[in-house]
């Protein structure tokens, strides 16, 4: 419950984004990331992806307010790929309704930290390494490929299909002041709880996993929870000097090269 | 191994790398979906699917965060569910030389994923004047040049390693001296490590979670015990 102090203020109401626009504009979210390079990193997909948007400025494409906004969004930009779209849809009705290009390249520059950071911890730490945990347990009961696949596709793209629609709605129906809606609980709480449910579907996937791929290892099932135990433990204390799966290469050519010389 | 083999593979190979981070990035290049797919290009999907677990739990390890460098794992996964699933029989070490294969390349696919995002970035200084200018054709068509680059960058990528180790790998199994029960352990434990360690990395900050994944942990031995 969200006490008084805390209530986001309602946003004054928003302009309509014909549907085919804010289709397009989605359908190009999806490629946000199509030229990403270590110069303007999101930039040019930001621009990208408000371009349709940018069509229903005075004039149209052709127009010099058009040139101008879609230069601007084109600039070096940052933030994480699915959450990107709150930034998108703000900057369609910054644009649109001919804010100060001044205030949009404070905005564009103040947004980027906030964005990113928080879809790395909700998406890339909690909600994928959840999905992907919940699908090998239920790998582990015995699921066929088609349940497993399919499972782990519905759930995951369902948090990523919803947060992109999500943002793009919230960003264009708060614009300039988005900043608020960020304090979303499901943002704000969303990386500690998912974060809590993946460390449970971790515990019960790990060795439901490892039971069904070992296969004809079973014989050794002790064994092998001891070097896990082991092995986890090593990986721990070696993660600033070396990756797990760099050593984990390592250790099974060394394995392949032993097992063929021999 | 005809070309006409290769062109299926290579094709979904690119498909999947592009998923990484061009387009759509809805995960089907995770381990658990592109291996399975693999298998099931090649008949075999319930054997690309235990491919597929091993290297979910590798890949565990290894998300995509931000500029970092990290494995690529779309098209590996292709190239190691592939040559898991080709091997119809599953010898001993079969399992082996899939990872070793899938990690191999996975290295090899995140080098080339930074140098493909500098050549972006050279494509994007060449159009600067027309980008500053706000120029529709130039932010339109240096995004489809990323992604049909990142397209070929998969595609080929997966047609050289599935030529160069599917070889290797039927070369090393018809030498293979391991016990098939200590093969498939080693490979599993290895797998299950770098998960454990991941999951310690990702979680061992939040409260509570080390008492969650306790929980999950009793809930997992005991589905086991009762099997």
């Amino acid at each position: 419950m969200t006490s008084a102090s805390t209530a986001v203020p309602a946003p004054p109401p928003a302009p309509t984004l014909p549907l085919r626009v804010r289709i397009a504009v989605f359908i190009r979210l999806l490629a946000i990331q199509g030229s990403w390079n270590y110069e303007i990193l999101l930039g040019n997909g930001i621009g990208f992806c408000l371009e349709p948007a940018l069509r229903g400025l005075p004039g149209g494409v052709h127009s010099r307010a058009f040139h101008e906004a879609l230069a601007r969004e084109s600039r070096y930009f940052n933030a994480h790929p699915y959450l990107a779209s709150v930034a998108v849809g703000a900057l369609a009705r910054a644009e649109l309704e001919g804010a100060d290009p001044v205030r949009i390249e404070r905005f564009r520059t103040a947004l980027c930290g906030p964005l990113g950071s928080v879809g790395d911890r909700l998406v890339w730490a909690g909600w994928l390494p959840f999905c992907s945990l919940a699908s090998l347990a239920v790998f582990g009961l015995g699921a066929s490929p088609i349940a497993v696949v399919g499972l782990f596709l519905i759930l995951y793209n369902i948090g990523h299909l919803g947060l992109r629609i999500w943002g793009l709605n919230t960003g264009w129906n708060h614009g300039l002041k988005v900043a608020s809606a960020l304090g979303n609980p499901v943002l704000r709480r969303g990386p500690q709880q998912i974060g809590r449910l993946a460390a449970l579907a971790t515990g019960i996937a790990i060795p439901l996993a490892l039971w069904r791929v070992i296969g004809p290892g079973r014989n050794l099932l002790g064994e092998v929870l001891i070097a896990v135990a082991l092995g986890s433990l090593l990986i721990v204390r070696l993660q600033n000097r070396i990756a797990g799966w760099r050593l984990s290469l390592i250790v099974l050519a060394v394995v392949v090269l032993l097992s063929v010389i021999r | 191994m005809s070309v006409i083999d290769l062109v299926p593979l290579a094709l979904l190979g690119g498909i999947l790398g592009l998923d990484v981070v061009s387009f759509p990035q809805a995960m089907v290049s995770r381990p658990l979906v592109a291996a399975t797919l693999s298998g099931a290009l090649i008949g075999e999907a319930t054997a690309g699917l235990m491919l597929g677990a091993a290297l979910e739990l590798i890949a565990l390890e290894t998300l995509p965060f931000g500029a970092s460098r990290y494995p690529e794992w779309g098209s590996a996964s292709v190239v190691g569910g592939a040559i898991y699933a080709s091997q119809t029989t599953h010898p001993a070490g079969a399992m082996s030389m899939a990872v070793v294969s899938a990690l191999a390349t996975t290295w090899v696919g995140g080098w080339t994923m930074v140098k493909l995002r500098r050549l972006n970035a050279y494509w994007a200084a060449r159009k600067r004047e027309a980008l500053e200018a706000g120029a529709r054709g130039a932010v339109i068509s240096l995004q489809l040049t990323g992604m049909t680059a990142d397209l070929v960058r998969g595609t080929v990528l997966t047609a050289i390693a599935y030529a160069l180790l599917a070889p290797l790998a039927a070369w090393c199994l018809a030498r293979w001296t391991m016990d098939s029960q200590l093969s498939r352990a080693i490979v599993v434990a290895a797998a299950a490590s770098v998960a454990g360690g991941a999951a310690w990395k990702l979680f061992h900050a939040t409260t509570g979670a080390r008492w969650f994944f306790v929980s999950g942990l009793a809930v997992g031995l005991f589905f086991l015990f009762v099997r």
